[in-house]
């Protein structure tokens, strides 16, 4: 058993660049999903039927497939559209647009419920448009939104790892070739659930983090 | 695509229904179980049931049924593709489970309990018609709402060899180079299960609001 570790820790390099994929496979999606997702949010609060009916067309649908299935769309379904993406292409742009559905309904739960008057303050005060969006809207939007948005972000981590099955070379995949070269797969797969782990908890860490900026802000 | 495919893709709806429902059904309990034992805070146990669900609650299902599928074996314990696919699913389930729970218990009011005791009631009865009806409505928001979950990893099942909804509709696209067909059949399957569930969440939240509205 300590010898099968040593196998592992051999292979850290393979290892690591797995983990550092899933990194930055994840904390890519997370970023642009969140952007998209602000801007899919409004539409989704639209006055105009039409808008608000087509975002919630692509929010509900989104939450309606599961992410595999998505994913393969994207990359074996693409193609016979005349749209050939490779695998790291189209695994990002799976989860990023899958998780801006999220996001979306993330924000515009956040959205409704905040108070009226600070926003209502700051016009008077003459802020507007991006200005008023900037200092006024998203930092107590953010505040209140961050702990789901730290949860959407561990089902990210997630997520990624399904794209083992497109043969993206993140952890889970590093673990797996690890296992099929020397068969050790507790030792393999254990160690991947660690790093797992691993990552979880710096996020979580990161949003009680928020949550003590968010108290003090109160 | 012709008629014997998409019979293909039913049955592997039948496998995704049926192995989402033996998840469902043996992770309720267990998840319950789990949280039992960290609201009485039984010593050791509780901490184990601490890292179990910090961990289990982490680790993406790929890796887990992978390490379910093939490192058991190794000692000892026989695997087949089914089994596997079961314990990963009530494994990974049960821990979001208990989490759903043990926010009720923690919420549950500890003057009803106090009372229940002060009539009498031991124990196994204040638990069975007092705590246990009260935290089932209470959790049964977040329950289902980990059920549509569920039902959204299974497609991750194919990893060890399970032909799901999905994967029959990988394999039938491959076969007929036409992959797309057979992805909206799949698509036409989800969504509906999927839909269903979310709506059933959505309107046990809005009776409950008008519930306490009128309370």
């Amino acid at each position: 058993m300590i010898r099968d570790f040593g196998i592992v820790w051999s292979e850290r390099s393979l290892l690591l660049s797995g983990l550092a994929n899933t990194a930055i496979l994840s904390t890519v999606s997370a970023v642009v999903a969140l952007l998209l997702g602000f801007m899919v949010t409004p539409a989704l609060m639209s006055k105009q039927p039409v808008v608000s009916g087509i975002a919630r067309v692509f929010v509900d649908g989104m939450r309606c497939v599961p992410f595999l299935l998505f994913a393969y769309i994207i990359y074996y379904g693409l193609p016979s559209l005349g749209l050939r993406l490779d695998n790291w292409t189209s695994g990002l742009a799976a989860l990023t647009i899958y998780n801006a559905a999220y996001m979306a309904e993330i924000l515009r739960g956040a959205w409704v419920v905040q108070p009226r008057e600070p926003i209502e303050a700051g016009i008077a005060f003459g802020f507007s448009g991006l200005r008023l969006f900037r200092s006024i809207i998203l930092p107590p939007l953010l505040l209140s939104a961050g702990p789901v948005i730290g949860n959407q972000m561990i089902q990210i981590i997630k997520d990624s790892a399904f794209l083992t099955i497109i043969a993206l070379p993140e952890l889970t995949h590093a673990a797996s070739s690890i296992q099929s070269r020397h068969y050790i797969p507790f030792a393999a797969f254990i160690t991947a659930v660690f790093l797992y782990w691993g990552l979880c908890l710096v996020i979580e860490a990161g949003v009680s983090s928020i949550g003590r900026v968010a108290e003090a802000r109160r | 695509m012709n008629g014997s495919d998409i019979a293909a893709i039913f049955q592997g709806a039948i496998v995704t229904i049926t192995l989402s429902l033996v998840g469902i059904l043996i992770g309720l309990p267990i998840g319950l179980g789990l949280a039992l034992i960290r609201w009485a805070n039984v010593p050791v146990a509780a901490r184990i049931v601490t890292l179990y669900v910090s961990m289990l609650r982490a680790t993406p299902l790929v890796t887990l049924l992978l390490l379910l599928f093939f490192a058991l074996p190794n000692i000892g314990i026989p695997m087949n593709p089914i089994s596997a696919a079961i314990l990963g699913l009530v494994m990974s389930t049960s821990a979001f489970n208990c989490e759903v729970w043990r926010s009720a218990l923690m919420n549950f009011p500890k003057d009803q309990y106090e009372a229940a005791q002060s009539v009498g009631m031991r124990a196994g009865q204040r638990f069975r018609r007092i705590v246990l009806p009260q935290i089932v409505r209470v959790s049964l928001p977040g329950l289902v709402n980990e059920m549509s979950l569920l039902i959204k990893v299974t497609p991750v099942l194919a990893v060890v060899g399970v032909v799901d909804i999905t994967r029959a509709a990988v394999r039938i696209g491959a076969q007929t180079y036409e992959p797309l067909p057979p992805f909206l059949v799949a698509i036409a399957l989800y969504v509906p299960i999927v839909y269903a569930l979310v709506s059933l969440q959505r309107w046990i939240e809005r009776r409950q609001t008008a519930a306490e509205a009128l309370a």
